[in-house]
C-alpha cells in the first residue's frame, strides 16, 4: 500500500502538477492557533503539512522561524503538543499527508522507538529531520519502518553526485531539494541551482523531488513547478502570522489566502 | 621534540568520529562536503611533513612554544602543601592556548584554498587568536560572539577588531557561546565554498573534536616532559578547566596511557551545581546532540538546550567535547564542578602569591587544583593547565571584588 505521503503526491501527479507542501511550526502563535493556522494551510491548498518542533537551537533556519520557535517555546509548547497538532491536522484532513520537522536531538532525547510510535499513532505520515545525516539514521529508519513512517532526507547544492545516490536510496515519500545554499527564509530569487540539483536527484531516485528554501510567491511556486514534483514554503507563511501581530482572524485568513495563491501557481507550471 | 610530536596517530575517535558512544557527525547536507574536505586535507597534512615542518616553525617563533612550566611555591602553600606547577599557556602569543589549533586549522584553510574564516568565541580568545591567524595569513575574518559576551569581554572585541576582525554581536538566544555557534553555523551553510569554520574547541561534527585535540596536545606533549625534567617522577594529577574542553583535552591526552596520573577536568558550577544556574555539563547534563556530536547536553525532557551560566564566558556552554563524555564514562578522567565565587577566590589568591593573573577560565582549573591539593598533602605533585591570562577578565574582577572602589575588597 503507498505511504499517506507517496498518495498525495501520487495525486498531484495525476492531475499534472507539482504538489504544495506547507510548513509552520507547532505552537506558534499559541498551542490552539497554531493548529488553526495548519489546518487553514491544508483548506486553502497544501497537499501537505509539515509541522516544525520548535526547538532551542534552529541553526538551520533564519530569522523568521527562529521567531516563531522563540515564541512557541516561550508559550510552553512540549513535544506531546506538537504530537497532538498532528493528530488533530490528521483528523481533520484524512487526505493531506502531516509530517514533522525536527532537529534530531529532540527526537532522540524522546526515544527514538517512542517518537516514531506516538507520531504514527497520531496520523503522521512522516519526518525531515535536517540535521541527521544518513550516515546516523539507521535506528530512526528501523523504527520509522516499523511504524509505516517515511523519512524525507534533504539534499542541497553542494551534494555531490555519488552522495545523492546514498541518501535517495535511504529516503522514502519524496526528497527535498534545497533550492539554495543557506538556512530557511524568503529570498527574492530561488536561483538556478535549484533546477540542477532536481535534474541530477532524478538521476539517482525515482522519488519525487521538491524544492523548497526561499520559495515565498506565487511566481516562484510556477517556476520550481516548472521542474520538480513539489514546492515547499514554509517562513513566507510564517511571516503571515508574524505580521498579523496576535489577531488571529487575520492571521488564518492571511495564511489561507497565501496557500490558495501558491496552490494556484504550482498549477501554472 | 620532534616535529611529529604535534600530529599523533591517534587511537581514537573510530573512522566514523566516535569516542565510545560519543562524537559523530550531525550535521545539515548542505555542510557534509565541506566536512569530508576538512577531514581528507587533515589526513592528507598529517602525512605530509612540510606541514608539520610550518606548523612546528610557527609555534616556536611565532607562538612562543615550548610554553614554561613555573613552580608556585606560595600558592601551594594554600594547597595543602601539594608542589603545584603551572603549564604556562597563558604566555603564548595571543594570551592563551587557543593559538595552537587556529595555527594548526588556519594552515589547513590555505591548502584547501579558501579565503575566508569565521569563528565563534565565548570569552574572545579563541576569536583573538584566530583574527591574528587571519592577519597573518592574510584571510578575511569574521567572528561570532554572543551579545553578553561581547559586554563582559570587551577588551578581546577591540583586539579583534584592531587586528582587522569583523565581530558580530550574536542577540539571539542565550546571547553567549551557544548562540555564536549557532550563528557561525549559518554562515558557513550559506558561505561553505569560500569559508572555513575555524572551529574552536574540541566539540563540533567529526573530524573537529579530534583535530582541535591533536593541534592541542602539544600542551601535555611538553608539559608530561618538563614535569619529568623537574621532578624525576609524572605528576600526581593533571587539572585543566573544562568548558568545550580544548585545552583540557590538550594537556590530558599525553597523560592517558599513564594510568597513575588522575586527570582531572574542572567545570563551570556557576552560583552551584545544584541550581539552576551553572554550566556542569558533565556533572548535570545527559547524553544528547548538540553543535554536531553526540556528547553531554544541559538540556530538558524534551531535549531542548537550557541555557547555562558562569561569570566565566570562555566556560558558559551547555554542550562538551565528546571525548570528554567518553573519558568521563570510561572512569579515566574525572570532572568536578567549581563555582564563580571558588574560581574568583582562586584568581585573587594566584595574582597575590605568585604575581601570576589569571583568566577565569584557567583560575577554575587552579580551585580545583586547591581543593585537590588539600585531599592529596604534601608529597603530591599537581600539573594545572594555565591556559590564559586574565587581562580581559579585568572589568569582571574590579566589579567583583570592588577594585574601582579606593578600598577594593
Amino acid at each position: 500500500m503507498a505511504s499517506k505521503l507517496s498518495a498525495a503526491l501520487a495525486a498531484a501527479k495525476a492531475e499534472n502538477r507539482a504538489a504544495l507542501i506547507g510548513y509552520l511550526p507547532a505552537g506558534f502563535p499559541t498551542i490552539r492557533g497554531g493548529i488553526e493556522a495548519v489546518n487553514a494551510l491544508v483548506e486553502g491548498g497544501c497537499d501537505i503539512v509539515e509541522i516544525g518542533l520548535p526547538h532551542s537551537d534552529p541553526v538551520l533556519d533564519g530569522p523568521t522561524i527562529q521567531t516563531a520557535d522563540d515564541i512557541a517555546l516561550r508559550g510552553g509548547v512540549r513535544i506531546k503538543d506538537v504530537l497532538h497538532t498532528v493528530a488533530e491536522v490528521a483528523a481533520a484532513h484524512p487526505g493531506a499527508a502531516v509530517l514533522v520537522m525536527t532537529y534530531w536531538n529532540p527526537v532522540d532525547r524522546y526515544g527514538v522507538a517512542r517518537f516514531a510510535a506516538d507520531l504514527a499513532a497520531a496520523g503522521g505520515a512522516g519526518c525531515i529531520l535536517p540535521d541527521l545525516p544518513v550516515e546516523e539514521s539507521e535506528e530512526w529508519r528501523k523504527a520509522a519502518g516499523e511504524h509505516g513512517l517515511d523519512t524525507v532526507f534533504v539534499v542541497a547544492p553542494s551534494s555531490k553526485d555519488a552522495r545523492l545516490a546514498e541518501v535517495t536510496a535511504a529516503g522514502s515519500g519524496f526528497v527535498y531539494a534545497a533550492a539554495v545554499m543557506g538556512v530557511t527564509g524568503t529570498r527574492t530569487q530561488v536561483g538556478n541551482l535549484a533546477e540542477d540539483l532536481v535534474a541530477r536527484t532524478r538521476a539517482t531516485t525515482d522519488l519525487p523531488v521538491c524544492v523548497g528554501l526561499g520559495v515565498s510567491t506565487p511566481a516562484q511556486a510556477a517556476e520550481v513547478a516548472a521542474f520538480a514534483d513539489g514546492v515547499i514554503v514554509g517562513s513566507a507563511f510564517v511571516q503571515r502570522i508574524l505580521d498579523a501581530d496576535g489577531d488571529q482572524a487575520a492571521a488564518l485568513a492571511a495564511v489561507r489566502t497565501l496557500a490558495g495563491e501558491l496552490a494556484e501557481g504550482v498549477r501554472r507550471r | 621534540m620532534s616535529e611529529n610530536d604535534y600530529l599523533p596517530g591517534a587511537q581514537v575517535p573510530d573512522a566514523r568520529g566516535y569516542f565510545g558512544a560519543y562524537g559523530g557527525r550531525f550535521i545539515p547536507e548542505a555542510l557534509v562536503a565541506a566536512v569530508e574536505q576538512v577531514a581528507e586535507e587533515y589526513e592528507k597534512a598529517k602525512a605530509d611533513p612540510a606541514f608539520a615542518a610550518e606548523l612546528d616553525a610557527l609555534l616556536k617563533d611565532y607562538t612562543g612554544r615550548p610554553s614554561p612550566l613555573t613552580d608556585v611555591h606560595r600558592f601551594s602553600a594554600e594547597a595543602g602543601g601539594a608542589r603545584v606547577l603551572l603549564k604556562r599557556e597563558d604566555l603564548n602569543h595571543t594570551g592563551s592556548h587557543k593559538i595552537n589549533n587556529v595555527l594548526g586549522q588556519a594552515l589547513l584553510t590555505r591548502r584547501m584554498g579558501k579565503t575566508r574564516i569565521i569563528a565563534e568565541t565565548g570569552a574572545g580568545q579563541h576569536g583573538v587568536a584566530t583574527a591574528t591567524a587571519c592577519a597573518l595569513f592574510g584571510f578575511d575574518c569574521t567572528i561570532y560572539m554572543g551579545e553578553v559576551d561581547t559586554e563582559r569581554q570587551a577588551l578581546n572585541v577591540a583586539r579583534m577588531r584592531m587586528l582587522g576582525a569583523e565581530v558580530v554581536a550574536v542577540k539571539s538566544g542565550s546571547r553567549t557561546l551557544k548562540d555564536a555557534i549557532n550563528e557561525a553555523f549559518r554562515d558557513w551553510v550559506a558561505n561553505v565554498d569560500s569559508t572555513h569554520y575555524l572551529f574552536g574547541t574540541v566539540a563540533g561534527p567529526h573530524p573537529f573534536p579530534m583535530m582541535v585535540r591533536d593541534f592541542h596536545r602539544v600542551i601535555g606533549v611538553e608539559a608530561r616532559q618538563q614535569v619529568l625534567d623537574r621532578t624525576g617522577r609524572l605528576p600526581d594529577a593533571v587539572v585543566a578547566c573544562v568548558g568545550g574542553g580544548s585545552n583540557a583535552m590538550g594537556i590530558f591526552h599525553e597523560f592517558i596511557p599513564d594510568a597513575g596520573v588522575r586527570l582531572v577536568g574542572c567545570e563551570a558550577a556557576g552560583e552551584g551545581a545544584e541550581t539552576p544556574r551553572h554550566a556542569a555539563t558533565l556533572t548535570k547534563g545527559d547524553p544528547g546532540v548538540l553543535h554536531g556530536s553526540r556528547t553531554y547536553v544541559l538540556q530538558d525532557e524534551d531535549g531542548q538546550t537550557i541555557e547555562s551560566h558562569s561569570i566565566s564566558a570562555g566556560l558558559d556552554y551547555p554542550g562538551v567535547g565528546p571525548e570528554h563524555a567518553w573519558l568521563k564514562d570510561t572512569g579515566r578522567a574525572e570532572y568536578r564542578p567549581i563555582t564563580d565565587d571558588q574560581a574568583m577566590q582562586a584568581l585573587r589568591l594566584l595574582s597575590r602569591t605568585e604575581g601570576i593573573i589569571p583568566a577565569i577560565e584557567s583560575a577554575h582549573a587552579l580551585a580545583g587544583a586547591l581543593e585537590l591539593g588539600r585531599e592529596l598533602g604534601p608529597e603530591a605533585t599537581i600539573l594545572v593547565s594555565l591556559s590564559g591570562r586574565g587581562d580581559k577578565d579585568m572589568h569582571t574582577a574590579a566589579e567583583y571584588f570592588g577594585l574601582y572602589d579606593s578600598e577594593g575588597k
